[in-house]
């Protein structure tokens, strides 16, 4: 059924007992042409791109839990295209483009609200590499507006602009970045797959890749072997566990990231501000809850849990940041396992088996890279050649030098 | 999470610092005719494991010592903590 606001007039009458579920919860079959291992964002926008733009229809979504129970569900939501390097920018800025669409093509409600993303800068340096920055991304045909100080007091007079240390000098400000609602990209994307015939199925653990003479046959899994002749790897923090049972060592650190969500409170933060001398993004959802983050934990970790000195460092960056918020009580935290690459960037390639392709590497930046993460990997899919916005994130780049290090930090996943 | 230092006993993990994969300490030779694929596998690929993992941790207000600590990465548990220095190069890393 298309949802529309006749379709909400007419359940209404019925007293909303007749809606029907949003998607299937078929039984595996036994074969497919494209399994996709990984049930969250970009597995399930992978999905939906190769059915509706390749026309490709005998795809399965295998999903260990339930779909959109990983990363997908517990990130900070923010949506964005502010980066500075050529293999990156182009990519988010096509993200950014289908976010902008998203619902019209998904016929779903994200609730992608471009309340604008402001990274505030503190130093002379900082301006000057923003300023860098916002030309990149302008080049790129993305939107960015350098702020001085008044212009940041205007839009957000409750900072701490005194702070003797590191003084709010200004901000990059995009205003198509933003917010969506994580859980109904999932949703989205899923219902969206499924009604172009995508076989959603969840509980159903891939716990190996079956491979013969260099070729993918398919993937072992809690409900039996389901054969394929491609196998598209969409699993974020687990790619290494599915990767090495086809022989493969992948440019990959498993790293816990924690994400904090408040009581709710009256709205006041109507944008994403990230502080520039410390670790911590913010906003608001539209419950209320503060929706913030920081850093990683900084060692590898499978737990989707973390530690208590990464919480009181996010804390502390917020206190510097914005004072007001000291007294808010915290409601909810939780972790995510993230898939740190060597230089910071995704990685969405073939792979030395046949049949094999991967999508891993997302850092902390997956949520908002969902629906070009699928595009690209649905296009290197179908047809075998990366997605020109994508031909930066190449498997092989670590051994040939041409690294996309967005931070400068070198081969240290735990600093990206 | 704490870590039991085996020169300070056992310390909140705010003490140290950590590296990574312990396999860093196993340096490939510069001067191999493979030194260039040996030296891209060495800085880039790891085993990842969900599990056990031997790793790099320095304890700089401390002992000021760098420490091989074997830790379950899926519950924290820590099993084992060396001096890295008493711990045997493999010469080249795999």
């Amino acid at each position: 059924m298309k949802y529309s606001a006749l379709s909400l007039a007419w359940n209404a009458l019925s007293g909303h007992t007749r809606w029907k579920p949003a998607w299937r919860d078929p039984a595996p079959r036994p074969q497919y042409d494209v399994v996709i291992c990984g049930g969250g964002g970009h597995g399930l926008a992978t999905a939906h791109y190769l059915a509706k733009v390749h026309g490709l229809t005998r795809i399965a979504v295998l999903e260990k839990g339930w779909i959109g129970s990983g990363n997908a569900g517990r990130n900070t939501t923010i949506i964005r295209s502010n980066y500075l390097l050529p293999e990156n920018e182009p990519f988010y800025e096509w993200s950014m483009k289908l976010w902008e669409g998203l619902e019209q093509d998904l016929n779903y409600n994200a609730m992608v609200s471009q309340r604008g993303v402001l990274n505030l800068y503190h130093s002379d340096a900082q301006r000057d590499a923003y300023a860098r920055r916002g030309n990149a991304m302008r080049l790129n045909g993305a939107d960015a507006e350098l702020l001085d100080e008044a212009a940041v007091r205007r839009m957000l007079p409750f900072l701490d602009y005194e702070n003797a240390r590191f003084p709010i000098q200004g901000g990059l400000l995009q205003r198509r970045g933003g917010t969506a609602r994580h859980d109904a990209v999932v949703w989205g994307y899923a219902r969206a797959a499924d009604g172009r015939g995508v076989d959603i199925i969840q509980n159903c653990e891939v716990t190996s890749i079956r491979t013969r003479n260099g070729r993918v046959e398919g993937v072992e899994t809690t409900r039996g072997f389901i054969a394929a002749e491609k196998v598209g790897l969409a699993l974020a923090g687990s790619t290494s566990l599915v990767a090495s049972s086809a022989g493969l060592r992948l440019p990959i650190e498993s790293h816990v990231l924690q994400a904090f969500v408040s009581e709710g409170i009256k709205p006041f933060i109507d944008t994403v501000v990230t502080y520039g001398a410390g670790h911590f993004y913010i906003s608001q959802s539209d419950k209320g809850g503060l929706v913030f983050g920081g850093d990683i934990d900084g060692y590898n970790s499978y737990a989707q849990r973390g530690g208590l000195p990464i919480i009181e460092d996010v804390c502390e960056a917020g206190m510097a940041l914005m004072p007001r918020i000291g007294r808010v009580r915290l409601l909810r935290l939780w972790g995510g396992i993230m898939d740190m690459s060597m230089d910071g960037s995704p990685i969405i390639d073939t792979t030395p088996v046949k049949g094999l392709y991967l999508n891993t590497g997302w850092n902390y930046g997956g949520f908002k890279a969902t629906p070009a993460s699928g595009w690209c990997f649905a296009h290197l899919i179908a047809t075998g050649a990366p997605h020109w916005t994508a031909r930066g994130y190449r498997l092989d780049r670590f051994a040939t030098g041409y690294v996309a290090d967005e931070k400068g930090v070198g081969a240290q996943p735990n600093l990206h | 999470m704490r870590i039991p230092c085996p020169f300070c006993g056992d310390r909140d993990s705010r003490e140290f610092t950590v590296l990574g994969d312990a396999t860093l300490i196993g340096r490939p030779d510069p001067s191999a005719p493979d030194a260039l694929a040996k030296f891209t596998v060495y800085l880039h690929e790891r085993d990842n494991p969900a599990g056990l993992h031997r790793e790099l941790w320095y304890h700089g207000p401390g002992c000021q010592s760098w420490l091989v600590v074997t830790r379950d990465t899926r519950t924290h548990r820590i099993d084992k903590v060396e001096a890295a220095r008493d711990v045997p190069r493999e010469g080249t890393s795999r």
